[in-house]
C-alpha cells in the first residue's frame, strides 16, 4: 500500500465496471427507452396517446385488478406455507434436511411449466376430477377452467403460484431462521412460551429482515406474473404483463406495451418502497 | 409429558410429510401423463397409477415442429448467459467480497434496485433496438436480457462465495511469495471454484425458465419455453403436458446437483 492512495480503488472498480456497464447498457438505457416509448405515438411525436390507448382498453382495469388480487391471495398463503415449511425443515428432528430439499424443489420449476402441471389437474379430464370421482363424489367431470367462469381460472392461478414460488419465500425464510433458532428459541422454551407465543414474539419479531426480502422479491416477480395465467387461462384472464406481451406481440404497438411495463414498474416501485418502511429494521435491530 | 412428546412429534411427522405430497404429487401426475399413451389425456375415468408405460406422448413432443430447433436454443441462450453473467459477475461479486471502497454500499443498493425493473421494460424497449440493428430473433439477444437479469444474482452470490473464503489464506500465499493475482489463482478461485459453479448452474436454470424476454424477443429462433407458449393454444393437451414435463426435468436435474449450495448461496443473495 506504500504507493499511494489510487491503487487501493483502482482495483476494485476494475472489477466492477463491467457488470456495471452492461446493466447499464441492458437495465438503465431500456428503462429510459420504455419511457420514451410510452410518450410518443409511432409516427414519433410527443403524446399521452399510448397510455390513452391503454386506459380506455376494456382489459386495462381487469389485468390491473387480476394483478393485484392474485397477490392479495397469493403471498399471504405464501407466507404462512413458507413459514410452517422452514419451521419444519428446521426442526432437529430425523429427516427435517431431507424435507427441507424436497420443499425447495419447486424453485426449478418455472411459472409456465407450473401453469401445465396445474392444467393437468384443473382441466376438465383432470387429475383432480379423476380423484373426485374416485373417492365417488362426482360421476362427470366438473369444468373449473371455463370462459364464463373467470373466478375459477384465478383460483387455479392461485393455487400453481403457490405450489411454485412459495419455495422462494420459504429458502429467504430459512437462511433468517438458521440464525434465530438456537438460543433465541432455547431461552423461550425455558420461560415455557408454547409454539404460537414462539413464532409470535421470538421468530416473527427476529425474522424481520428476511421477511422483509422474502416480500419485496416475491412481490416484485408476482407483478410480472404471466405465463402461468396463459397456461392455465388462455387469455380469458388478463394480468398487466399478459396485456403488455399482448400489445407488443399481437397488436404489434411497442407503445401501449411500454406503457404497461411503466405501470409495472411504478407498482413495484410503490410495493417495495411499502415494505421498507412498514417492516424497516432499525439499525440497533441488526443482528450482524 | 411423554405422552405429550410423542404426540407432538407425530403431529410434525404428519405435517412435514402432507407438504413433501403437496410439493411432489403434481409433479408426479405430470409425469405420469407425459409417460402415458397419447390419449390416456381423455379417458375418463383413468388410474392414478404408472399402469401403461408408453413413449408416445413424449415421442409426440420431441418430433414436433421446432422442437429440437427450441431446445437447442434453449441450451445455447442458457449456456451463452451462463458464461456471460459469470464473467461479468464473479469479479464485481470479488470486488464487494474482498475490498473497501467508498461508495460499496450504494453499490450493493444498486444492484438490489435492479430487482425492481421488469421483465418487460427490459425487453421490449430492446426488442425495438434489437430489430434495428439486426439482433433481433438471434440466441444472442435473449442471452443479453437474460444476462441483465441474471447478473444482479450472480454478483451477490459470488460475493458471498468469495467472503466465505478467508482472506488469510490469500495473504498467506502472498507472503510466501506469490503475487496478488497467482495468489488469487491458485488458492482462491479453487476454493470458490464449487460455488461458482453452482451459481453458474443457477443461472443456466433461470435462462432456461424464462419466457416472457424469449417470447418477446424471437419469432423462429424459439427457445423452448417461447415455442410452447405461443404454440400453446393451437396444441392438444398431451402436447402441453409432455412440454411441461420436458421443461422441469433438466431443471430438476440441476437443482438436485447444486443442493447443498441452494441455502447459503439463496439466502444471502436476498438480503
Amino acid at each position: 500500500m506504500g504507493k499511494g492512495k489510487a491503487p487501493e480503488w483502482l482495483l476494485p472498480l476494475a472489477l466492477l465496471m463491467p457488470a456495471a456497464l452492461f446493466l447499464t447498457l441492458f437495465i438503465a438505457i431500456p428503462s429510459v427507452q420504455a419511457l420514451w416509448l410510452a410518450f410518443q405515438t409511432p409516427g414519433g411525436s410527443w403524446s399521452l396517446e399510448p397510455f390513452r390507448r391503454m386506459v380506455t382498453d376494456t382489459r386495462f382495469l381487469p389485468a390491473l385488478r387480476n394483478t393485484i388480487l392474485l397477490i392479495a391471495l397469493i403471498i399471504p398463503i405464501q407466507l404462512v406455507m413458507a413459514l410452517t415449511m422452514a419451521l419444519i425443515a428446521q426442526s432437529r428432528r430425523r429427516g427435517a434436511g431431507f424435507f427441507l430439499y424436497l420443499y425447495a424443489i419447486p424453485l426449478a420449476i418455472s411459472e409456465l411449466a407450473a401453469g401445465l402441471v396445474w392444467l393437468a389437474i384443473f382441466t376438465e379430464r383432470g387429475y383432480l376430477n379423476v380423484i373426485l370421482r374416485g373417492l365417488g363424489w362426482i360421476e362427470r367431470p366438473i369444468v373449473f377452467l371455463s370462459y364464463e367462469r373467470p373466478l375459477g381460472i384465478l383460483l387455479a392461478v392461485v393455487v400453481a403460484e403457490v405450489w411454485r414460488a412459495t419455495a422462494i419465500v420459504m429458502v429467504t425464510l430459512v437462511a433468517g431462521l438458521q440464525m434465530i433458532l438456537g438460543e433465541y428459541w432455547e431461552a423461550a422454551e425455558v420461560f415455557g412460551a408454547n409454539l404460537l407465543q414462539k413464532i409470535r414474539y421470538v421468530v416473527l419479531p427476529l425474522l424481520r429482515p428476511s421477511l422483509q426480502a422474502a416480500l419485496i422479491i416475491r412481490t416484485l416477480f408476482a407483478f410480472q406474473t404471466f405465463a402461468v395465467v396463459v397456461a392455465l387461462g388462455g387469455g380469458v384472464l388478463p394480468v398487466l404483463a399478459s396485456e403488455a406481451y399482448t400489445w407488443y406481440v399481437g397488436a404489434n404497438n411497442p407503445h401501449v406495451a411500454a406503457a404497461y411495463s411503466l405501470v409495472i414498474l411504478a407498482l413495484s416501485a410503490v410495493a417495495t418502497g411499502f415494505y421498507l418502511y412498514v417492516l424497516r429494521v432499525r439499525p440497533e435491530e441488526m443482528g450482524r | 409429558m411423554k405422552g405429550r412428546a410423542w404426540i407432538g412429534s407425530a403431529l410434525w411427522y404428519m405435517g412435514a410429510i402432507a407438504l413433501a405430497l403437496w410439493v411432489l404429487a403434481p409433479i408426479y401426475l405430470i409425469g405420469l401423463l407425459a409417460f402415458s399413451p397419447r390419449m390416456a389425456v381423455y379417458r375418463w375415468p383413468r388410474p392414478l397409477l404408472p399402469l401403461e408405460f408408453s413413449l408416445e406422448t413424449m415421442r409426440f413432443f420431441v418430433s414436433a415442429t421446432g422442437t429440437l430447433a427450441a431446445t437447442r436454443n434453449s441450451v445455447v441462450v442458457a449456456l451463452l448467459t451462463m458464461m456471460l453473467s459469470l464473467a461479468l459477475g464473479a469479479p464485481a461479486g470479488y470486488a464487494l467480497a474482498r475490498f473497501l471502497f467508498p461508495g460499496r454500499e450504494a453499490v450493493r443498493m444498486g444492484i438490489l434496485m435492479t430487482r425492481m425493473f421488469p421483465m418487460a421494460i427490459l425487453s421490449i424497449p430492446l426488442a425495438v433496438t434489437f430489430i434495428r440493428i439486426g439482433l433481433y430473433d438471434t440466441p444472442w439477444a435473449v442471452a443479453l436480457v437474460h444476462t441483465a437479469m441474471a447478473l444482479p444474482f450472480v454478483i451477490l452470490i459470488t460475493a458471498s462465495v468469495f467472503v466465505s473464503i478467508p482472506r488469510d489464506l490469500e495473504e498467506a500465499a502472498m507472503t510466501l511469495g506469490c503475487s496478488p493475482l497467482s495468489a488469487f489463482l491458485r488458492i482462491s478461485l479453487p476454493l470458490a471454484l464449487p460455488g461458482l459453479a453452482a451459481a453458474a448452474l443457477f443461472t443456466f436454470v433461470i435462462s432456461w425458465n424464462e419466457v416472457f424476454a424469449a417470447a418477446i424477443l424471437t419469432l423462429r429462433q424459439r427457445t423452448l419455453p417461447a415455442l410452447v407458449i405461443t404454440v400453446l393454444n393451437e396444441s392438444p393437451l398431451y402436447f402441453r403436458f409432455a412440454g411441461g414435463f420436458f421443461m422441469v426435468a433438466p431443471a430438476l436435474v440441476i437443482l438436485l446437483i447444486i443442493r447443498r449450495f441452494l441455502f447459503n448461496l439463496w439466502g444471502i443473495t436476498s438480503r
